[in-house]
């Protein structure tokens, strides 16, 4: 059970032994792993095999039941203000009456105390919303964007909190990338400057935007990119999973930055 | 008209009325749109209900044991404030088991109320003035509680609107910003509830959902900012208040169905109005 903590280059997060339960069953059980500094790492894996708690757990939602998190060398629940969360646009109230603009703030909430939001906190989420390519569209309502000018408007909230860690959840699905090309664009360029934890279903994207790929299915093992397609078929077809994971733990060193038993 | 004018000049009980209106229109219409925003107004409609339960039991405790202060209004404040609370932490507690307690607690708050004032000693309590709200009984401590209300309530709103917006639209992120979700949500919740003490003497526990509702809902049908819908409701809420005033003072009725029926029409009229982008 031994990870493998180098100081260079900086680790961003750092699990360690981690698992989690919500009623009896472990729906992560002894996952261990790290991104560095400037790593983009792409979480795949099938529905309910724990990505989405995962994600839950390094933003301190959730407690493990074992383990240890660490998020900027910090508990996850200190290192919240400086991680930037991008939940799923499909998740939202389509007619809720806001605007970008105003989601965009809810990124500086933090550095609210009442009444209204400063001229330095507007310039801020003004630049943000610049970033992903959507300075126009500033005063749009929410109901009036494209799916994927909605998550692109979710991104720009997540960098208005000027993170150091940016996590998204699925931030393709429900979203036709062939007319929201400009996500994939804007996602790109972010990769470039930030580290970047990201859950997807797209092999596209993960062939775009990841550095390598974590596999969670209760545990976890690591692939470096490309994917072959053995690895693919194996990961989303259920009757070869079982496989997959005896024998990726087989193989570990090459590929898992943590060891099973 | 010019009766009615006359009539907010001599008798004080019309003006009470009158400044009431004027003020509960300022909190509805900024209440009514975080309700039909957060689409919260099955709980209002509960805590409506059950708030006849704290005045059934302030009438009937009032009178037996002779407590001047136990008044309709006090126990209508305690109860709502009671059942918003449990409500509150039931729904951030288990959110699959919300809809089964706001009902339980809509109908345990009219049967108890009813017991009550059924066995209420000395003479009958008029039950339908509750059921249906009369806001010519207005008295002058009435039109205190109401602007001490409306400061209280326009006051937390100005201080906290962008983290209750924040917390209406996406409660995780809020909290992960560092805002506590869950007391937004409380508080939000309280605030609904002592609207609803007040429009209960307006329209009476039956109809005071849809005068709360209906003018945030017409706006909403036009306006795609927040702030815009609660200006628009409260223009709403006044020309309704003040209208539906005038015309149970002209006919001598009640003023509650008036405005729930022109309320509703206006806003049934609004769907023959094609809106922009829909």
């Amino acid at each position: 059970m031994n990870c493998l903590l180098s100081s260079e280059p900086p680790i961003v997060v750092a699990c360690r032994d981690l698992s989690f339960r919500y009623g009896k069953p472990l729906v992560l059980d002894d996952v261990c792993f790290q991104v560095e500094e400037g790593e983009s790492l792409c979480v795949i894996g099938p529905n309910g095999g724990g990505k989405s708690t995962l994600m839950k757990l390094l933003l301190g939602l959730l407690e493990p039941v074992s383990g240890e998190i660490q998020v900027l060398g910090k508990t996850p629940v200190k290192a919240r203000c400086e991680i930037g969360y991008v939940p799923q646009a499909i998740r939202f109230d389509p007619l809720f009456p806001i605007s970008a603009l105003d989601i965009v703030l809810m990124g500086r909430l933090d550095r609210l105390g009442v009444g209204l939001f400063s001229g330095k906190c507007k310039n801020a989420a003004r630049a943000a919303l610049d970033e992903v390519g959507l300075a126009d569209l500033a005063n749009r309502p929410f109901s009036d964007l494209s799916g994927g000018q909605r998550q692109r408007v979710l991104i720009a909230r997540a960098l208005a909190c000027d993170p150091k860690l940016l996590l998204l959840d699925e931030p393709t699905a429900n979203i036709d990338l062939s007319v929201e090309e400009a996500l994939l664009e804007t996602l790109e360029k972010l990769r470039e400057r930030m580290t970047i934890l990201l859950v997807t279903h797209d092999l596209d994207l993960v062939s775009r935007i990841g550095d390598s790929v974590l596999c969670v299915n209760h545990r976890i093992h690591r692939h470096s990119l490309p994917l072959s397609g053995e690895t693919i078929r194996e990961i989303y077809s259920g009757a070869r999973r079982l496989e997959h994971d005896r024998r990726t733990r087989h193989s570990q060193g090459d590929h898992s930055a943590c060891e099973h038993e | 008209m010019s009766e009615f004018f006359e009539a907010v000049q001599t008798i004080p009980l019309i003006r009470y009325a009158l400044l009431a209106g004027l003020v509960s229109s300022l909190i509805f219409g900024v209440v009514g749109s975080f309700v039909v925003t957060r689409r919260i107004g099955y709980i209002a409609a509960a805590i409506a209900h059950g708030m006849l339960g704290g005045i059934g039991a302030a009438i009937y405790f009032g009178r037996t044991y002779d407590i001047p202060w136990l008044t309709p209004t006090f126990g209508a404040v305690v109860s709502s404030l009671l059942f918003a609370g449990i409500i509150g932490w039931v729904s951030l507690r288990s959110r699959d088991r919300e809809d089964t307690i706001i009902g339980a607690i809509w109908a345990f708050g009219m049967a108890a109320g009813v017991l009550f004032i059924q066995y209420t000693p000395g003479k009958n309590v008029n039950l339908e003035s509750f059921l249906l709200g009369n806001i010519l009984l207005t008295s002058k401590s009435d039109v205190i509680a109401t602007v001490t209300l409306g400061v209280i309530v326009l006051t937390l709103v100005a201080l906290f609107y962008h983290k209750l917006v924040a917390v209406c639209f996406d409660e995780e992120f809020a909290r992960l910003r560092g805002v506590s979700s869950h007391i937004y949500f409380l508080l939000l919740l309280i605030i609904t509830a002592l609207s609803m003490v007040l429009l209960v003497r307006v329209a009476g526990i039956v109809l005071s959902l849809a005068l709360l509702v209906l003018p945030a809902a017409t706006a909403s049908r036009f306006f795609r900012r927040l702030w815009l819908i609660i200006l628009v409701s409260i223009v709403l809420s006044l020309i309704y208040n003040t209208g539906g005033l005038m015309l149970s003072f002209q006919l001598d009725t009640l003023t509650g169905p008036f405005i729930v029926i022109v309320a509703s029409v206006v806003y049934g009229l609004t769907f023959l109005v094609k809106r922009k982008g829909m």
